[in-house]
């Protein structure tokens, strides 16, 4: 298969109606998923899930975007774009979880943040900013996976993690490849090319060093899900025995040696 | 655009002088917002703000800091930092050379220590000219330094902001910078320093969705956007047209997102006594 076609194979995969969302994770990766709602500051963002499970018996908060199996589904979870509360709730969440020492563990699955008169009002770009400023420094272990698209802040929003896995077929990109194709070549049906040119599949942010590991889908739902659990297990194992400074510390140099420039002093 | 009306300068951002500025501008320019005609050297003496409707035009970095530095009391820092082509990205390299030549800046923001009213304090300018302030690894890495950098020497930090949001043409290693910064603010602020951030024309995308949003001190220019996404993504997707005041600084405000709104006849005094009342001392000379 050409590069072109794997890329319109692994768009449709992700974008299937049927690929498992947030609640089958919830459901069958995690035990007593109890969901938490609202931001306490103006309401309660559906496109968001939030709440408290055990995993492996321990309990973990777990934090994601929900898009829906059906229409319904989709329409009342804005297509898995959150709002400002949204945001908030996620940061409120992540909190309340370093004030009880338990792990985060963020499932990314969006378009991007909305864009609406409402999200605007709201301050949809200060939300994001917040969650990039005190998830950086929460004391407690930070896991995301990206299981589906990665749509650029309002992924970024529940990614500052301390490890960032993707499952095989997800996305990760700065822009959609459809919006980069639009106003580079005034041609939103090059979103291929533009998906190429981008560089956004797992291998691709694997190879430059943004995420830890690319997790197989395997051949069932079942193995899926079994591969995301052991990720999560092997991931939190790791971070669980670090100290609170020890894990903001980690994730600070994480990002921070992230950026390719030329430097004429050296 | 702004940077139509003046001929190319040629000089090393390296070489940034308070002095020299938009100089050999045609005689007289226009309005962008009333299309009253402007003697150019009178827009210059008035800030680049239009005496008719007191729209503030978009500045060259270089502008900027002379308006907000004392004088001579620039220094640059990083200036060093060119951009690269991590994705070969098609025409990126061409179009950063071109801008390069154009703007005599390596890239999109200037970063340094400078004084005001005596305070040293650090400082970096973002300029719509190159590539509409779009934030690459460039971007990122000074701001990111400059935050290092005050922390490290107890300075604050000053950012005007603009911005047309991420550089897709770095794709990830554009988007993540907003992390990498945002990091370095926190690590500003746990030491205890003062970071004020003063929102131009246009602050929108990451920009917004990062470090513009997270001063201790959200100052806005009048009648700057500022906002998240697009104004004609979001009609498009409400299908009607937004009121003009939509994403403006006054709009900010209003939705409790912004501190005050300062007119550039008054920025320089009013960032004075904001670093005086944080502790500031003025000192004479470097
Ligand atoms: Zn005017």
């Amino acid at each position: 298969m050409s590069m072109e076609q794997n890329m319109e194979k692994q768009l449709r995969v992700i974008h299937d109606a049927a690929r498992p969302n947030i609640d089958d994770i919830v459901n069958e990766v995690f035990h007593d998923f109890i969901e938490l709602h609202g931001d306490r500051l103006y309401g309660d963002d559906r496109a968001m899930l939030g709440g408290i499970a055990r995993l492996n018996g321990t309990p973990v908060t777990v934090i994601g975007q929900r898009k829906g199996h059906t229409t319904a589904e989709n329409i009342e979870a804005n297509f898995g774009m959150a709002h400002p509360e949204g945001y908030r709730k996620a940061l409120r969440l992540a909190r309340q979880a370093e004030k009880f020492h338990r792990p985060v563990i963020c499932f990314v699955d969006t378009a991007g943040a909305f864009c609406g008169v409402g999200a605007e009002e709201r301050g949809q770009g200060e939300a994001i900013a917040r969650n990039l400023y005190e998830f950086m420094g929460l004391r407690t272990p930070v896991v995301s996976i990206v299981t589906g698209e990665g749509g650029s802040g309002g992924a970024l929003a529940i990614a500052v993690a301390n490890e960032v896995y993707m499952m095989q077929n997800a996305i990760y990109s700065v822009i959609s490849p459809r919006g980069c194709a639009s106003i580079l070549w005034k041609d939103a049906s090059r979103e291929l090319e533009a998906a190429e040119a981008l560089q956004i599949t797992a291998r691709d942010l694997y190879r430059f060093g943004m995420i830890e590991g690319i997790i197989s889908e395997g051949r069932s739902r079942t193995a899926y899900f079994r591969n995301i659990k052991s990720a999560l297990t092997d991931s939190l194992k790791r971070l669980e025995s670090m100290s609170g400074d020890a894990l903001r510390q980690q994730r600070y140099d994480k990002f921070r040696k992230i950026g390719v420039f030329n430097d004429t002093n050296l | 655009m702004l940077i139509d009306l003046f001929p190319k300068t040629r000089e090393n951002s390296r070489q940034i002088k308070s002095k020299t500025e938009q100089k050999d501008s045609p005689v007289s320019v226009a309005c962008k917002k009333c299309g009253a005609q402007l003697s150019a050297a009178k827009y210059g003496k008035n800030l680049y703000v239009c005496p008719t409707c007191g729209a503030h035009g978009r500045l060259l970095a270089r502008t900027r800091i002379r308006q907000i530095a004392d004088r001579d009391s620039f220094h640059e820092l990083f200036g060093s930092l060119q951009t690269a082509d991590p994705l070969h990205f098609e025409g990126y390299a061409e179009k950063i050379d071109a801008l390069r030549e154009k703007t005599g800046m390596n890239d999109a923001v200037v970063t340094g220590t400078c004084r005001i009213g005596g305070m040293k304090t650090c400082i970096g300018v973002m300029d719509s000219h190159f590539m509409m302030a779009s934030m690459g690894s460039v971007v990122g890495e000074k701001l990111t330094r400059l935050f290092e950098y005050a922390a490290e020497q107890a300075l604050p930090v000053i950012l005007f902001t603009c911005s047309g949001g991420a550089r897709m043409q770095e794709g990830m290693f554009s988007l993540l910078q907003m992390a990498k910064v945002s990091g370095a603010v926190a690590k500003h602020s746990e030491a205890g320093g003062l970071y004020i951030t003063v929102l131009t024309d246009p602050t929108t995308g990451g920009v917004t969705a990062s470090f513009a949003m997270l001063g201790d001190i959200i100052l806005a220019e009048p009648g700057a956007t500022v906002g998240f996404a697009g104004r004609r993504v979001i009609e498009g997707t409400i299908g009607e047209k937004l009121p003009e005041e939509f994403q403006s600084a006054e709009f900010v405000l209003e939705h409790g997102f912004c501190d005050a709104i300062v007119p550039r006849s008054r920025m320089k005094q009013t960032l004075g006594d904001l670093l005086a009342m944080h502790g500031c001392k003025a000192k004479r000379g470097e």
